[in-house]
């Protein structure tokens, strides 16, 4: 008889309070006993709901049963088969809106909580001396891979299984993209990053790292090179910035530079690491997504006495998860909702010392369904802040493009390609953020997977 | 990891490495630069490529020790390796097609910065003019390689110790005075000293170029640190520029963002000194 209980299997937290002083993981993970329970609550369904929400194909249910049975390895292994970041995905991904909202439990209480069991199968594997992932045969054909975030290592991993050749080319000195410089350590343990990445290198693919594509070489070139297949994975990196006065003082960072200084370049361990970033009083975030939630969070951690979110919508407008905005608001993030900055304020040696504040509200909808806000006159107001992070999102990096004018893109930058990531030019793959703007992890991964499954299919016509 | 085949000290703050980077130096033009980071808990620097050689796949850097990570740079040595660096990133300086004459300005380590552009006016047929200024006659460097790229050079000192008393701008300023008649300008050196040479070159209708070198984190256009107001519009250094049109480009603004980390830095240099001397 399966686990009628209508909720989720508690995962263990560290306290609010505790827990904003550092930089440790936020969230724990299941016992085992506490994953075999909640892995009883799954109903083993013949047609797999819950499989159609998952980008890259993990086979949910299969490996659900295996943690009931006790078999944590084997739960692993049957995760990997299709997916090689289970330890990122059972903790970054929006299961909310992906495998989970699709599980017959969620229609009367909470959905099977497949990302915790995922993550519990992962980190069992990795803290029990997991064995190498066997190499594949090599077909001696070679795949390069540009950039190395999700959606770039998915691709690599899949073509490397398929024997091929494969080099993945990043522009930092550490691989990983957006898991690096972008997701903090208190979300995603770097060092789990980094043996995800040591399971690609164990199917045989190699990382270039300082390579940027674009500058160092051109695509032409790499196929010079004897690259049959280009995937480009380079992310949505380029910053926006508001365009209010005042968005050039000291103190005022774009997402980007706060997270990459903290989380690539690990700030937060100055002077042991030698980038710095300045200790605030009072940090205001502009945004309302996942990045925004990430820096006021960071910012609280690095000793900020007061953090703010500034958002123009209400809530439920927000794109970031809501367990990401449950958890900023435990931490004691204040949120100012329906409220738009329309400057920032010098103090005489052109330092931040405020920031103004207009109250919005909700109009008819716009574009994109959601309502649309208005700015209520007059209700201008000042809040003492001494920075400024402006998290309103990013667009993909323009490099390449911009040294390969027959690369077709969209006209705010997104590469253009078919549902399999095929883009304007032969032999040219794309996917992620770098074609569809900044979005999710799994999102990134699945379309990594199907450029994988295009370019086995093109290399082989 | 990239090795130091060559090491040169060319002051007692100003030291050249060549570093074996056969890909870099394959692709790097004038006006570019790399980023570097000397070892794991490193910060990433920009650093500006002061020469290149295609075949032996070998760039220059020339950089003073100024900060923690300069100085840190400055205590490898030949047969050392750097665990990273990255380039050639930024855009190439363009000189235009029909320049006749230029006068390249350097000040201080901003010579060497300087000196692949005026080697490249140099070997395209244009008459280059260096004006090259230094505090003292000990700190002066890129003399001989700036006199073989260039028509008339002219070596400032501003304690006159070379013999030649007075600031760039004012060896500038005379040549101008005295007919010579320069279609480019490129200044190179600290903000200040492009701020005045940017104003005297407009004041004569002289098309200049500078090379802004502001704090960057990754240096591909990604974290917006590198911000720079040219012309009333923000550019990212690393990405549009590092050169920019003198005239246009907000100095004072670009003055007070360098400082932004000041504090830190010395934090980060007094640890350095302290490791030095055997303290912890």
């Amino acid at each position: 008889m399966a686990n009628m209980s209508l909720n989720k299997v508690k995962m263990p937290e560290r306290d609010a309070k505790e827990r904003c002083t550092n930089f440790s993981e936020v969230a724990l993970g299941y016992t085992k006993e506490m994953a075999m329970e909640e892995a009883e609550r799954c109903l083993n369904c013949k047609n797999r709901p819950c499989e159609q929400g998952c980008p890259v194909a993990v086979q949910i249910p299969k490996f659900i049963m295996k943690i009931k049975e006790g078999d944590f390895t084997g739960a692993y292994e049957t995760i990997t088969e299709t997916n090689n970041l289970p330890a990122v995905c059972g903790r970054v991904c929006p299961q909310e809106t992906q495998c989970e909202m699709y599980c017959v439990r969620g229609k009367k209480g909470e959905p099977v909580g497949i990302g915790r069991l995922e993550r519990f199968a992962a980190d069992y594997a990795m803290n029990s001396g997991r064995k190498p992932a066997a190499k594949p045969e090599g077909n001696g054909r070679k795949v390069a891979v540009v950039g190395s975030g999700p959606a770039s290592l998915t691709c690599a991993a899949d073509c490397a299984k398929q024997g091929y050749d494969v080099t993945v080319f990043e522009a930092f000195h550490t691989p990983g993209g957006v898991l690096q410089y972008g997701i903090p350590e208190f979300r995603l343990p770097k060092k789990l990053v980094s043996e995800e990445i040591d399971t690609l290198r164990q199917l045989g693919v190699k990382i270039e790292t300082n390579m940027v594509i674009g500058k160092v070489l051109t695509l032409d070139e790499l196929k010079e090179e004897g690259y049959e297949a280009i995937f480009i994975g380079t992310g949505a990196g380029f910053p926006n910035f508001m365009g209010i006065p005042g968005e050039n003082l000291s103190g005022v960072y774009s997402a980007n530079e706060f997270l990459t200084r903290i989380n690539l370049m690990k700030a937060y361990k100055f002077p042991e690491y030698d980038t710095p970033i300045k200790k605030y009083s009072k940090v205001a975030v502009i945004g309302g997504g996942n990045v925004a939630m990430d820096a006021a969070r960071c910012a609280k951690r690095l000793g900020a006495e007061h953090v703010y979110i500034v958002y123009r919508r209400s809530e439920t407008e927000m794109p970031a998860r809501a367990e990401e905005v449950h958890h900023a608001k435990e931490e004691g993030i204040d949120f100012r909702l329906l409220t738009n900055p329309t400057r920032i304020l010098a103090d005489e040696k052109g330092w931040v010392k405020g920031m103004e504040l207009l109250k919005m509200e909700l109009g008819e909808p716009d574009a994109s369904g959601r309502r649309r806000p208005v700015a209520v006159a007059g209700s201008e107001y000042i809040i003492d802040v001494d920075a400024v992070v402006v998290a309103i999102g990013q667009t993909p990096n323009p490099l390449i493009k911009s040294v390969t004018p027959e690369l077709q893109t969209q006209k705010w930058g997104g590469i253009i390609t078919d549902d399999y990531g095929r883009t304007s030019i032969k032999g040219v793959y794309a996917g992620g953020d770098a074609v569809t703007g900044a979005a999710t992890v799994i999102l990134a991964m699945g379309a990594g997977k199907k450029a994988a499954e295009a370019i086995h299919e093109d290399l082989n016509k | 990891m990239f090795k130091i085949v060559k090491k040169r000290v060319l002051n007692e703050q100003v030291k050249l490495f060549t570093l074996a980077a056969p890909y870099i130096a394959k692709k790097a033009e004038p006006g570019q630069f790399v980023m570097l980071r000397i070892n794991e808990t490193g910060e990433r620097i920009p650093l500006t490529i002061s020469d290149y050689d295609r075949e032996k796949g070998e760039i220059t850097i020339v950089f003073q020790e100024v900060g923690k990570t300069t100085k840190e740079l400055g205590t490898l040595n030949e047969g050392d390796f750097i665990q990273d660096v990255a380039g050639p990133l930024g855009q190439p300086t363009h000189f235009g097609a029909d320049v006749k004459k230029a006068v390249v300005i350097g000040g201080g380590l901003g010579t060497a910065i300087a000196y692949p552009s005026a080697k490249k006016l140099h070997q395209s047929g244009v008459e280059v003019h260096a004006v090259i200024g230094f505090r003292n006659k000990d700190l002066i460097i890129y003399e001989e390689e700036m006199k073989a790229v260039s028509d008339k050079l002219i070596v400032a000192t501003d304690d006159g110790s070379n013999g030649n008393k007075g600031f760039v701008t004012e060896m500038l300023k005379s040549l101008i005075e005295a007919g010579n008649k320069y279609d480019l300008a490129i200044a190179i050196g600290p903000l200040v000293m492009m701020k005045f040479v940017s104003a005297i070159t407009k004041e004569y209708g002289i098309k200049t170029f500078v090379s802004m070198n502001p704090i960057m984190i990754d240096g591909t256009g990604m974290c917006g640190g590198c911000r720079v107001q040219v012309g009333g519009k923000t550019k990212f250094a690393c990405v549009d520029g590092p050169d920019f049109d003198g005239h246009e480009v907000d100095f004072d603004d670009a003055m007070r963002r360098q400082q932004m980390y000041k504090a830190e830095e010395n934090q980060s240099m007094e640890k350095h000194n302290c490791r030095l001397g055997g303290g912890q």
